[in-house]
């Protein structure tokens, strides 16, 4: 009898269960940020002063945040490919260079949104910045469960352990990414 | 593990992200032109081509069995549905048997420039902004 877990291999649904788990998550996730940016669309439509408060924020910082995170998304793809050939150390670098973008990326939101904060774009300030901080603090927070997670991946990736993970925090990291490049016109560009 | 992932080199993966990268700074100079058709095209058009590129060359939702596609598809047809049913009360100013007096009041100050969003003083990344000034029509009025 084996030992391992029949959950690790099981393929029931054509994948690994680990895949699909995350593809369900993503699923979910996009209904979340599809609410909160249908809801941002409408408003933004429907109120012209809205054109106003969005030329307030600055292009160049989501445009290096666009950056970041692109970037970021190349490293976890790459650290992919790097599991795929059972190397292990060099996934794990990768992830935690992924793991830098993601700080790049928060360090740069926090000293934004400290600036518009203590010029008054609170997000009490009007329904405006209740949507941008909502919008962008949803996001934020899973870039900071993605870092976490990536972190105890690229740990059990450097012992060459439990490879198959790094695929699956990639695909979670990706989505964020994709978020983001939504995020990006709809907040910084569109005026 | 994947069972895809060794079809492609780490120079694909380059490509890509630097083709990701051009399609950016397209995003970011086309809106610049202040021409709306352009702005729309560039700046939403090419997000939905960088999202595309992403979701098929780094997620490889492509490889995925069909159900994935069709689960993901599903929520994406959610959204629309969501904006189809709430969008004709958000976006009107009033409809049967309902009327919002602030948001028509505060629509008539800003269309005759009592009122503006844009920061009037400071650098441009909008010192002075956001203390009110327009904000109590708009407020009640968005967020009836």
């Amino acid at each position: 009898m084996s030992a391992t877990p029949i959950a690790t291999t099981r393929s029931a649904a054509g994948m690994p269960t680990a895949r699909l788990a995350v593809w369900w998550i993503i699923a979910s996730e996009i209904v979340i940020f599809g609410g909160v940016l249908g809801s941002y669309i409408m408003h933004r439509l429907a109120h012209g002063i809205w054109a106003d408060y969005a030329a307030n924020t600055n292009p160049w910082i989501g445009l290096f945040n666009t950056f970041v995170l692109l970037t970021s998304s190349l490293a976890a793809v790459l650290a992919h490919q790097a599991a795929e050939r059972g190397d292990g150390q060099r996934a794990a670098n990768l992830l935690y260079a992924t793991c830098g973008g993601g700080l790049i990326f928060l360090c740069v939101k926090a000293y934004e949104w400290s600036y518009e904060i203590s010029h008054g774009m609170t997000i009490t300030a009007n329904t405006f910045w209740s949507f941008y901080y909502t919008a962008a603090g949803i996001h934020a927070l899973h870039v900071i469960a993605g870092m976490v997670l990536m972190l105890f991946t690229a740990a059990w990736a450097k012992k060459n352990e439990k490879l198959h993970r790094v695929e699956i925090i990639g695909i979670y990291w990706h989505f964020v990414d994709v978020v983001w490049i939504f995020l990006f016109p709809l907040l910084y560009i569109a005026k | 593990m994947s069972d895809h992932a060794e079809e492609h080199g780490d120079s694909h993966y380059i490509k890509i992200y630097f083709v990701l990268l051009a399609l950016l700074v397209v995003s970011f100079v086309g809106p610049e032109a202040g021409i709306q058709w352009l702005t729309l095209f560039t700046a939403f058009g090419i997000a939905v081509v960088k999202a595309y590129l992403v979701a098929v060359h780094f997620m490889h939702i492509n490889l995925t069995p069909r159900y994935v596609i069709y689960t993901v598809v599903t929520c994406l047809i959610f959204m629309l549905l969501f904006f189809a049913g709430a969008a004709p009360d958000v976006m009107k100013d009033s409809g049967t048997n309902w009327v919002k007096p602030a948001w028509i009041e505060a629509e008539r100050a800003y269309a005759a420039g009592e009122v503006s969003g844009v920061a009037s003083h400071g650098d441009d990344h909008g010192e002075g902004h956001g203390e009110g000034h327009a904000e109590e029509g708009h407020g009640d009025a968005s967020g009836h």
